[in-house]
């Protein structure tokens, strides 16, 4: 019996070597970076414990979200959408050929959310209670109570997607049946719950109409928040499948960089059109509520290259680079994307809130803020390598049919 | 959004001008006023909530509390932060010192001050744009009619009181702090020095004293200078508009908290705009939690309404895949295979 847990360790967990030849593969200088940087940020989390929010963040009465929710939360969800996007587009829209796009989508969307809630914890001031939001006492007129329902029911679903996945490496075939069935399900109903808390993450500030810069404020901040995190969710497979097919490449055995190329263009072509529509909601806005005095100001300024270098911007380079077909330049604009959304939700939550305070009284993280929040990211990346080594996310299962 | 250039930069300017700021973030400018920011275990919160549970069954007041604070009359003894932190239980210090703050030359009103852990209440000095005349106003929790902290919380923390107060439970708080963003007035305060039990404090207006006999709030009752009155709400906005009509050029014609984001249960009379003196005139009269109703109510209708056809829509494709499918699944496989095989 020891004997045989013993091999399945070794073939599960160790990809077939002996633990120590496995510890010894894996000692070189990237793992070296990541474990200090891991371990920094698990150091501040125990330090968070202890000693609570006080000595380990910046946080004040004027500032009570920073870098903890600013990053980790809304940075993190909005990058965590590639499975509402892909999901979305393969499940409902029937674009069959994306379909191996859909796994690595799923899990970073099930990781993302993972460590989101997980980094979402330590800001918590009474963290172990969370659990008194799913059953015991119920804010029905609070946008964050929609929000944390909507994760947890979220996660659900995602696990429910990246069953057949988990159980394919575990050969539970019954198992893997049965998920494989309810994932067209889950897809629907994540869909739903995925656009639902993406734009009731921009509905948070909704009550903050005098601090948020009104360059920012907008009654359509949820719009503002969904739109993006589509654009955000396309831009991270392509800066994703960019990365990964690239690390992973020996698991791709005779991969068709043409037909590579044609699908991140296509990919190109969708994230164009959510930003079109995003940037041409933005002018409305503006108009609309009148704030065009603004933009002469140093925060207009800070606006316009928001808007014009990470919306403008690789929407026309997207289009230029479909056209032309150039799929370095589709990857180049995906890095783009996903980097003007983080800005995007760091100007929400940090810069542009509370504006009229001088810049001295403004909130900046400290030290530990930011070695928790890479930390998370750390750990983020380990786990995602972890299971694409083990299970079948890059490829198919050679034992297992495609169900699509 | 109706604030105009000019106005921001005033105000800008005022906040600026008025606060000794200190190295780096506010946490570190507000140090040197005092070390309420570290303050812990409040018990002040709870007690209030515990009596409002209590008393949930004895009847209502005819008509919610109210306390007007007429600004032109504060001389700035700073003697309610004493009683108020004395009733409260929170950190204070002998009462003369609070009162000799106004004759100092370097003085707690050097800057601007806000609420936080362990204080409720503050007096803040600003300098009248008319005489150039110290002008010191009180700040504490509003007591809005429907207030946005009450509204943000997702496990319903608060509770506005048929007396006017706005109770917090902290025995259901999970410490997320939205409250806090969803304040107009940035008035809950956090305890960010507890390690375990951190609590939100805010002011309650004294429920635990105004639902006594004759019980004032203890900031009204040691005021001397009658700059604070407590009392039915329509009777001192009443009074508040007596107070505008019989003095002309007096005040500013405008009663600060009778329709601020839809009304609150403090009411202020200044002599300069309101602005001037720290309160903020660009929130409107609409109640914070109606900017987010709209938006939850269209996220249920979407999800009860528009989610059904997107099911269906679904359950129909996959009908139909699986009609194409079953005949031809040899081709469609081989087909896939050509594109990505890789994948395969
Ligand atoms: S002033 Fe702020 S804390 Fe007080 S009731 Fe209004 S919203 Fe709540
Ligand atoms: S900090 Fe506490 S009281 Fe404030 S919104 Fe969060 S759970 Fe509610
Ligand atoms: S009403 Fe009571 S709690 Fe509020 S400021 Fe006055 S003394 Fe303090």
């Amino acid at each position: 019996m020891a004997q045989n847990t013993n091999t399945w360790f070794r073939e599960k967990i160790l990809l077939g070597m002996t633990p120590r030849d496995y510890i010894i593969s894996n000692f070189n200088v990237p793992n070296l970076i990541a474990a200090v940087i891991v371990g920094l940020g698990v150091a501040v989390m125990i330090y968070r414990l202890f000693f609570g929010l006080g000595p380990s963040t910046n946080l004040s009465d004027t500032y009570p979200w920073g870098l903890w929710i600013g990053f980790d939360v809304l940075v993190g969800i909005a990058l965590a959408a590639p499975g509402l996007a892909l999901g979305t587009a393969v499940h409902l829209f029937g674009m069959k050929e994306y379909h191996h796009f859909v796994r690595p989508a799923i899990l970073s969307s099930l990781l993302g959310y993972i460590f989101a809630v997980f980094a979402l914890m330590f800001d918590l001031g009474r963290y172990y209670r969370i659990p008194y939001l799913i059953g015991w006492s119920w804010g029905f007129s609070s946008i964050l109570f929609l929000i944390g329902w909507h994760f947890f029911l979220y996660i659900n679903i995602c696990l429910i997607e990246w069953a057949p996945a988990l159980f394919e490496w575990l050969n539970l075939r019954k198992l893997r049946e049965f998920f494989s069935k309810l994932a067209i399900w889950a897809t629907i109903f994540g869909v739903i719950i995925a656009g639902g808390h993406q734009s009731a993450l921009g509905g948070l500030y909704l009550v903050a109409p005098a601090k948020l810069h009104p360059l920012w404020y907008s009654i359509l901040l949820p719009v503002f928040f969904l739109l993006s995190a589509i654009f955000a969710g396309i831009g991270m497979v392509i800066v994703e499948s960019s990365i990964t097919h690239k690390i992973f490449k020996r698991q791709l055995k005779d991969f068709n960089e043409a037909e590579y190329n044609r699908l991140v263009i296509g990919l190109g072509k969708g994230a164009a059109s959510a930003l079109f529509i995003y940037f041409i909601l933005k002018l409305f806005d503006l108009a609309h509520s009148n704030t065009w005095g603004y933009l002469n100001t140093p925060y207009g300024y800070w606006y316009l290259v928001e808007i014009l270098g990470f919306v403008l911007l690789p929407a026309i380079l997207f289009t230029h680079s479909a056209r032309k077909e150039k799929p370095k330049l589709v990857q180049f604009s995906g890095f783009l994307t996903a980097f003007g959304v983080i800005l995007n939700r760091l100007n929400v939550s940090i810069i542009a809130y509370n504006w009229y305070l001088p810049t001295s009284q403004k909130y900046y993280p400290l030290w530990s803020e930011i070695a928790l929040s890479i930390g998370v990211v750390g750990m983020l990346v380990l786990a995602y390598r972890f299971i694409v080594n083990r299970m079948a996310i890059m490829h198919e299962h050679p034992d297992y049919e495609s169900v699509h | 959004m109706g604030i105009s250039r000019r106005d921001f930069f005033k105000r800008t300017a005022t906040i600026a001008g008025t606060s000794l700021l200190g190295s780096g973030a506010i946490a570190h400018a507000y140090e040197k006023g005092g070390p309420s920011i570290f303050s812990k275990g409040n018990t002040a919160n709870r007690k209030n909530w515990k009596q409002w549970e209590e008393r949930k069954k004895a009847p209502a007041p005819e008509e919610p509390y109210s306390v007007l604070i007429d600004t032109t009359r504060c001389i700035g003894c700073r003697r309610c932060e004493w009683a108020c932190n004395e009733w409260n239980k929170n950190p204070n210090k002998p009462i003369k010192e609070f009162e000799a703050s106004v004759n100092q030359k370097k003085s707690v009103f050097d800057n601007v001050r806000r609420t936080h852990a362990g204080t409720f209440t503050v007096v803040n000095r600003y300098i009248s744009s008319k005489d150039r005349n110290p002008i010191y106003v009180k700040k504490q929790c509003m007591q809005c009619e429907d207030p946005g902290c009450l509204s943000a919380c997702f496990v319903e923390a608060f509770k506005k009181t048929a007396e006017g107060s706005v109770l917090y439970n902290p025995s259901v708080c999970i410490g997320c702090r939205y409250c806090m963003i969803a304040c107009p007035f940035d008035i809950p305060a956090y305890e960010y020095y507890e390690v375990l039990n951190p609590q939100v404090t805010k002011c309650t207006m004294c429920y635990d004293r105004i639902t006594k006999e004759g019980g004032v709030p203890a900031c009204v009752e040691i005021c001397l200078a009658e700059t604070l009155r407590f009392g039915k709400r329509s009777e001192l906005i009443n009074l508040a508009h007596e107070r505008i009509i019989n003095n002309p050029g007096k005040y500013v014609d405008h009663v600060y908290g009778e329709h601020e984001v839809g009304g609150a249960s403090w009411l202020y009379l200044s002599s300069v705009p309101f602005d001037e003196i720290g309160l903020r005139t660009d929130i409107g009269t609409t109640p914070i939690p109606k900017a987010s109703n709209g938006f939850l109510f269209a996220v249920k209708m979407f999800e009860i309404v528009g989610a059904w056809p997107l099911v269906f829509g679904a359950y129909y494709a996959i009908s139909k895949a699986r009609n194409k499918h079953k005949p031809s699944h040899d081709t469609s496989s081989e087909k896939k295979g050509e594109g990505h095989g890789a994948k395969h």
